[in-house]
């Protein structure tokens, strides 16, 4: 079995966002990045599995410029077997969806994985993209991933519940929290053999972009907390009606 | 040239959040000069299409059969798009839900549309087509113009109010043809959690954190938020600790959420966790820590211990439900 995951490289969860350039561009100074939590758990996941069955070999890609490469060998070093590297901006995500897509057609892949969303485009859009691309079936929000033969259990979380869905190979699946206990963090072996692993660098297919960011900002700023005195929860349940009229 | 709105039934029933995007996309078409037209999938009786029409919805389109008796995202996908070609729509629109994730980003491959997910407001212009969305989970926010010519939004829950407009409707019901090829992730059997508020579309949520010091402690928590009608929610160690499901873990990495009130109990308020809850309109923060950081972000706050202030605050919501 083969597995394409698709790997988003953002700034770390600690980070504070600030914007540059009339607010119309993030600032990188002195962010770090990490590979986005969710698709860190499924690599755990695809590791799982690779483990349990002896048969799964796992290629990432991201679409990025040459400053991702160390979320991609950080990747590696947890224990992906392959990358690729899509080389251009992400710059919306039907660009990303297509370029993935065209990886996954010049390779000999049983599936694909992403995570339900990356942590700074938080758009929840890329993987289902790519299964429309590729005329593939898609199950969104995977929370447990099952894989027998060619046929793969996925609960996934749907509004007030879970629903349990089958698909035989190939198809497209996001991963969420759940999916994995905690994700993995690569040893002193990992590192080291991640270096010799392949990267393979591909240009970009051309895709139309409708999509861009005219202007960031942030949330309004809220104002000191007004305090309520421990003894008296009657006054913020007032407050709660007359002031912030959520009652 | 059209609006369209799909709007999701719940075994048979539209809730809230249908009524809310149809009455977005009112707003939307009356700008753009155009009417506004509803779509519905499944088995879904007249009287509750008729409800649509209530807040401007002029055409309702219903596709049923047993194809479409369960949701799979590539045959929903396929539903939707033969209806925004057969009206021209310009403009669709789903919730930022479990559904509208999984099918809003198919179908913009589809009609090669422009999309932009977890939409906060109403268009800032139409000329260019520019909407206001959150990214970074929560921690900012993107103007984002939309070039193509259809676009797709997806809104965030509770964005937008619900906006009476009664007009005259027609129902129509479509007979579509789904190619089996399109059939192919097999919905085995659904799970619900019964008797809670899903996170993503209630208006309140009470969460809690490490300060409650173990699950045996949720009573007063379930209790608050029962008397409040909310959601309950929890912050990551409580769910990784397995004191709540994992469905209760908002924040960066667990769920964005976007209530009218947000009141977390025993919870710091580290980024991660800000990150996913600082779009609630109202938050209020219960904690013993004068120092915590939720106090920073939060509008309204308590220092005190849980234990104590939890049963005195749900007396003082009991007294306010019986007085109005
Ligand atoms: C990659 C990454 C992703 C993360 N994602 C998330 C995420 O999505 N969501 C999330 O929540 N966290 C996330 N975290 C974890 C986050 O950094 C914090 O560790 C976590 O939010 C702390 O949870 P807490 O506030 O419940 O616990 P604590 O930090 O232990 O805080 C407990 C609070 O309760 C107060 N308290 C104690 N006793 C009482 C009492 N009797 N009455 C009232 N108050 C009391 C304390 O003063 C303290 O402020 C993430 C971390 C990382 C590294
Ligand atoms: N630039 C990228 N390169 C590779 N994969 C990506 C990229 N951006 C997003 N993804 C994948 O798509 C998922 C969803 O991202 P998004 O739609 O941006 O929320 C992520 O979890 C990744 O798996």
């Amino acid at each position: 079995m083969k597995v394409l995951l698709a790997v988003s490289h953002v700034p770390d969860t600690t980070s504070k966002i600030r914007f540059v350039n009339n607010d119309s561009e993030f600032d990188k100074t002195d962010i770090q990045y990490i590979i986005s939590p969710f698709d860190e758990l499924v690599l755990t996941r695809l590791l799982e599995i690779k483990e349990q069955t002896n048969n799964l070999d796992i290629t990432v890609v991201t679409v990025g410029g040459a400053d991702v490469e160390p979320t991609i060998r950080k990747a590696l070093a947890i224990g992906a077997d392959d990358a690729v590297r899509v080389d251009a901006e992400a710059v919306d995500a039907l660009f990303v969806a297509r370029q993935i897509a065209e990886v996954y057609k010049n390779g000999q892949f049983d599936f694909v994985m992403t995570g339900k969303e990356s942590i700074d485009f938080t758009g929840n859009q890329v993987g289902e993209m790519v299964a429309e691309f590729l005329n593939l079936p898609s199950v969104a929000s995977a929370a447990n991933l099952e894989l027998n033969g060619n046929v793969a259990t996925i609960t996934r979380e749907i509004d007030g519940g879970k629903e349990v869905v089958e698909v035989q190979t190939p198809f497209v699946t996001s991963g969420q929290k759940g999916i994995a206990k905690e994700p993995r963090i690569p040893n002193m072996r990992g590192i080291m053999m991640a270096r010799k692993k392949p990267l393979s660098v591909v240009p970009a297919v051309a895709q139309g972009v409708h999509t861009k960011v005219v202007k960031f900002s942030m949330p309004q700023s809220k104002g000191a907390c007004k305090m309520i005195p421990a003894d008296n929860p009657a006054e913020l349940v007032r407050l709660l009606h007359e002031e912030a009229k959520v009652l | 040239m059209s609006v369209l709105v799909y709007t999701e039934n719940w075994d048979g029933k539209f809730k809230k959040a249908s009524f809310e995007l149809i009455s977005y996309g009112k707003a939307i078409a009356e700008k753009l000069g155009m009417p506004v037209y509803a779509l519905a999938i499944g088995n879904v009786a007249n009287d509750q299409l008729n409800l649509l029409a209530n807040y401007g919805a002029e055409k309702i389109f219903h596709v049923k059969g047993d194809k479409v008796s369960k949701f799979i995202a590539a045959s929903y996908t396929h539903a939707i798009a033969e209806i925004a070609k057969k009206v021209d729509a310009k403009v669709v629109l789903f919730d930022h839900n479990y559904t509208g994730r999984s099918v809003a980003p198919r179908l913009a491959v589809r009609l090669d549309a422009g999309t932009v997910s977890g939409v906060v407001a109403l268009p800032i212009s139409y000329a260019p087509f520019v909407v206001k969305r959150s990214v970074y989970t929560g921690k900012a926010f993107a103007e984002m113009q939309i070039d193509s010519e259809v676009k797709i939004l997806s809104l965030m829950p509770n964005s937008f109010e619900v906006r009476e407009n009664k007009v005259a409707a027609s129902v129509e019901t479509v007979d579509l043809d789904v190619a089996d090829e399109l059939l192919k992730a097999i919905p085995v059997r659904i799970e619900k959690i019964e008797g809670k508020i899903p996170l993503t579309e209630a208006d309140i949520i009470v969460s809690a954190g490490r300060g409650l010091k173990g699950p045996q402690n949720w009573g007063m928590i379930e209790e608050l938020a029962h008397i409040l009608g909310a959601g309950t929610a929890c912050s990551r160690p409580v769910s990784d600790e397995g004191w709540r499901g994992h469905d209760e873990h908002v924040g960066q990495t667990g769920k964005l959420v976007h209530p009218n009130l947000y009141i977390a109990i025993g919870i710091s308020g580290a980024i991660q966790h800000l990150a996913g809850v600082n779009s609630s309109k109202v938050m209020v923060v219960v904690n013993n820590d004068p120092e915590a950081p939720f106090f920073e972000a939060a509008h309204y706050g308590i220092v005190g211990d849980a234990f104590d202030v939890v049963p005195k605050l749900i007396e003082a919501v009991k007294a306010f439900k019986s007085a109005h």
